[in-house]
């Protein structure tokens, strides 16, 4: 059964259609919201809302640490939290290129389950398409999102404030290189494993004491340095970090000396970058090494007025460097 | 991390920083030969670090940087052509050649894949037997040998559709070159470490010995840095400039004899076309005969264009080290790394790239 693949039929709305979703898709993610196969999920919400979307097209589908599925709930999960809402609710929308395996599927809706069923939100709408051979790269997924914001809440990229430290909630370049080694082919000493988690629990934890978050962000695509610079850009201020305090794993130091990469714009799936006021920054701080995705967190920086719209790095031996935004695609070096 | 962290020590930098200090006395010009060097530099911040008597200007040791436009324009012509794969490192992709770059013809017509060895591009020929694979051979003496042992493997396993643009340069010829041009007078070159693994230290010995010009060669974490610099300062003071090795556990006087008997195998030396240079004899390698099917230039044939230079863009002056990217008129203005005028820009170790990237203006 699992070897079976998946046939341009199975988009077609025939009946092969209603069995995938009814054998495939329904008992795993079960809820009544979406068992009733409504055009449109129909629920009461009230208060201020976070409403998001994202699109997943990640190669290779299955990865150290996750995969296409646990990445596409777990990154719009995170979006919502870190605007500090609760999410509540998110659609799937599935584009299958023929030829898939329905093995493959399933293992990938199993890890939808899990990650959905962590972070406590439900899935409640959804959608599969199926798309000649060729037309896809064997699976993209899109979800939407949508969750409330508690009252007192304010959190913006735009909040920074001069003084302000900066806390990191991990370890960098976990998920990048994770992906990386897998699509290349590369194995090393150290094996690294995506660090793709849903940290909204993680936010609830941190806002449960302190009101004085003033950004949150997952540096995704783009890594640590080009989610510093946009904090940066949009609140106008500086920020200083230090090379020293900026956690990073092994292996994926040896992995990114090898291929020339600087983790500082390699991506991350399960982590935050927190911009919280000096007075409650440690406690905030305390707070996430309680929680299993921040144990390794650490207050790497703050906010200045010194070079604004600008990120500087203090280097390990003291000198000061600028940390610019990615530009273009990351690369490996030629020797 | 053991081999990176022992080499990242903050005290012993510290120290090594002092001991510069202390050491120079007259002022000393530096170049450090290697790209990825002048990354380490700037990334490190390691010209704030030494004291103003000593000076580091970037050389030509980046493999894309110094490949000319014409055959930038060459590869792209091969990519035009049907039933053709090419395969280049990713640092090539972006670099602008006389009317377009790869990025732009893959994302128009062409089957262009970034591999990260010679063994991929291998692979890929193995699995489209039907259709021609050609490999984008740019890079020093780092990067030949295993080019040459593709080459090998292609012809023991009998792969007819794999084939070599052969681009590669030599870098003790071409710091020849700039020591017989004399826009610069140097004092020391931090000697490429990589490059240095394969040749060995031996072949720089006519620098101090005809040019009076200390060599040392370096390994590329801060320290190894700072130690070389030291190093250098301290022949230059003393008057006695020689070749040394600061990078030990990478190299040795002699090199690696196995991958110079494989390079020596495969190609014969050549003249090289250098961006901002010129052609050098001898500084280049190409296919021997006996190995000349695998070589893309005899394979295909090819009609180019004029070759055009970007209007304004100083790429050779700078990586003659006669100037820094400070002084080109469109460093920061029109040439950026989204948008490079030149190929200083375009690769990771490219002297604007670096110093686009790091250095706080």
């Amino acid at each position: 059964m699992d070897d079976e693949i998946i046939l341009l039929a199975h988009g077609s709305g025939s009946r092969l259609s209603h069995e995938l979703i009814e054998k495939n898709f329904l008992p795993p993610l079960a809820n009544p919201l979406l068992a009733k196969l409504d055009d449109s999920a129909v629920f009461d919400l009230s208060g201020r809302l976070a409403f998001t979307t994202d699109s997943y097209v990640v190669s290779p589908i299955f990865f150290p640490g996750g995969d296409i599925g646990k990445l596409a709930v777990c990154g719009t999960i995170n979006d919502i939290a870190m605007s500090g809402a609760t999410p509540l609710y998110l659609s799937l929308s599935f584009i299958i290129e023929e030829g898939l395996t329905l093995g493959e599927l399933k293992k990938i809706v199993s890890s939808i389950k899990a990650a959905a069923e962590e972070a406590g939100v439900k899935i409640v709408t959804g959608d599969t398409k199926v798309v000649n051979r060729g037309g896809a790269d064997k699976l993209f997924i899109n979800t939407s999102g949508i969750g409330i914001v508690p009252q007192g809440i304010d959190i913006s990229g735009a909040n920074a404030k001069v003084g302000d430290k900066i806390i990191l909630s991990g370890t960098i370049g976990d998920h990048g290189i994770a992906v990386m080694s897998q699509r290349e082919g590369l194995k090393f000493s150290v094996p690294v494993q995506s660090d793709c988690a849903p940290l909204n629990k993680l936010v609830s934890q941190m806002a449960e004491d302190s009101s004085q978050i003033h950004s949150l962000r997952d540096p995704t695509r783009g890594g640590l340095a080009t989610t510093l610079n946009e904090f940066a850009k949009q609140s106008k201020v500086g920020i200083r970090i230090e090379e020293g305090k900026i956690p990073i794993h092994d292996g994926v130091r040896a992995a990114c000396e090898l291929l020339g990469f600087d983790p500082l714009y390699v991506a991350n799936e399960g982590k935050l970058v927190a911009i919280v006021t000096a007075d409650d920054a440690q406690m905030v701080l305390a707070k996430m090494k309680r929680n299993q995705y921040g144990a390794e967190a650490a207050i790497i920086g703050e906010v200045t007025d010194e070079y604004k719209g600008k990120v500087i790095m203090k280097t390990r031996l003291g000198a000061s460097r600028i940390v610019d935004m990615l530009s273009g695609e990351l690369l490996p070096r030629i020797c | 991390m053991k081999f990176i962290d022992e080499y990242r020590d903050v005290e012993l930098g510290k120290k090594l920083v002092a001991r510069i200090e202390q050491l120079s006395k007259r002022p000393a010009r530096l170049m450090e030969f290697c790209g990825g060097h002048t990354v380490a530099i700037m990334r490190n911040g390691i010209r704030q670090l030494l004291p103003p008597t000593v000076e580091m200007l970037s050389g030509p040791g980046c493999p894309v940087c110094v490949t000319a436009n014409a055959d930038i324009d060459k590869a792209i012509a091969l990519a035009r052509l049907p039933d053709v794969i090419i395969t280049t490192f990713g640092d090539m992709m972006k670099v602008p050649g006389s009317y377009s770059s790869l990025q732009k013809v893959r994302a128009e017509e062409a089957d262009i894949r970034i591999v990260y060895s010679t063994q991929d591009a291998l692979q890929i020929a193995r699995d489209n037997p039907t259709r021609s694979v050609i490999f984008i051979g740019i890079g020093f003496e780092t990067t030949s040998p295993t080019i040459a042992a593709s080459i090998f493997q292609a012809e023991n396993e009998g792969i007819r559709n794999f084939y070599v643009l052969c681009l590669l340069k030599l870098c003790p010829p071409i710091m020849k070159a700039i020591l017989d041009l004399g826009e610069l007078k140097l004092d020391g070159i931090v000697c490429p470490g990589h490059v240095s693994a394969i040749i060995g230290s031996r072949h720089y010995e006519f620098i101090p010995r005809d040019y009076g010009v200390a060599c040392v060669v370096s390994g590329f974490e801060p320290l190894d840095i700072l130690q070389s610099v030291a190093m250098l300062v301290e022949q230059i003071e003393s008057g006695k400039p020689r070749v040394e090795i600061a990078y030990r556990r990478g190299v040795k006087p002699e090199g690696n004899i196995t991958a110079l008997k494989l390079m020596d195998s495969v190609f014969e030396v050549s003249g090289a076309d250098w961006r901002g240079i010129g052609v050098v004899p001898a500084s280049g390698l190409k296919l021997r005969k006996e190995y000349g099917r695998f070589d893309a230039e005899l394979a295909f044939s090819v009609t180019l264009e004029p070759v055009r230079e970007a209007k304004g863009c100083i790429c050779g002056d700078i990586l003659r080290g006669v100037k820094t990217p400070n002084e080109c008129k469109l460093f920061r203005k029109a040439c950026f790394p989204e948008q490079p005028v030149g190929p200083c820009m375009v690769s990771s170790e490219g002297a604007c790239a670096a110093y686009y990237q790091y250095e706080i203006v």
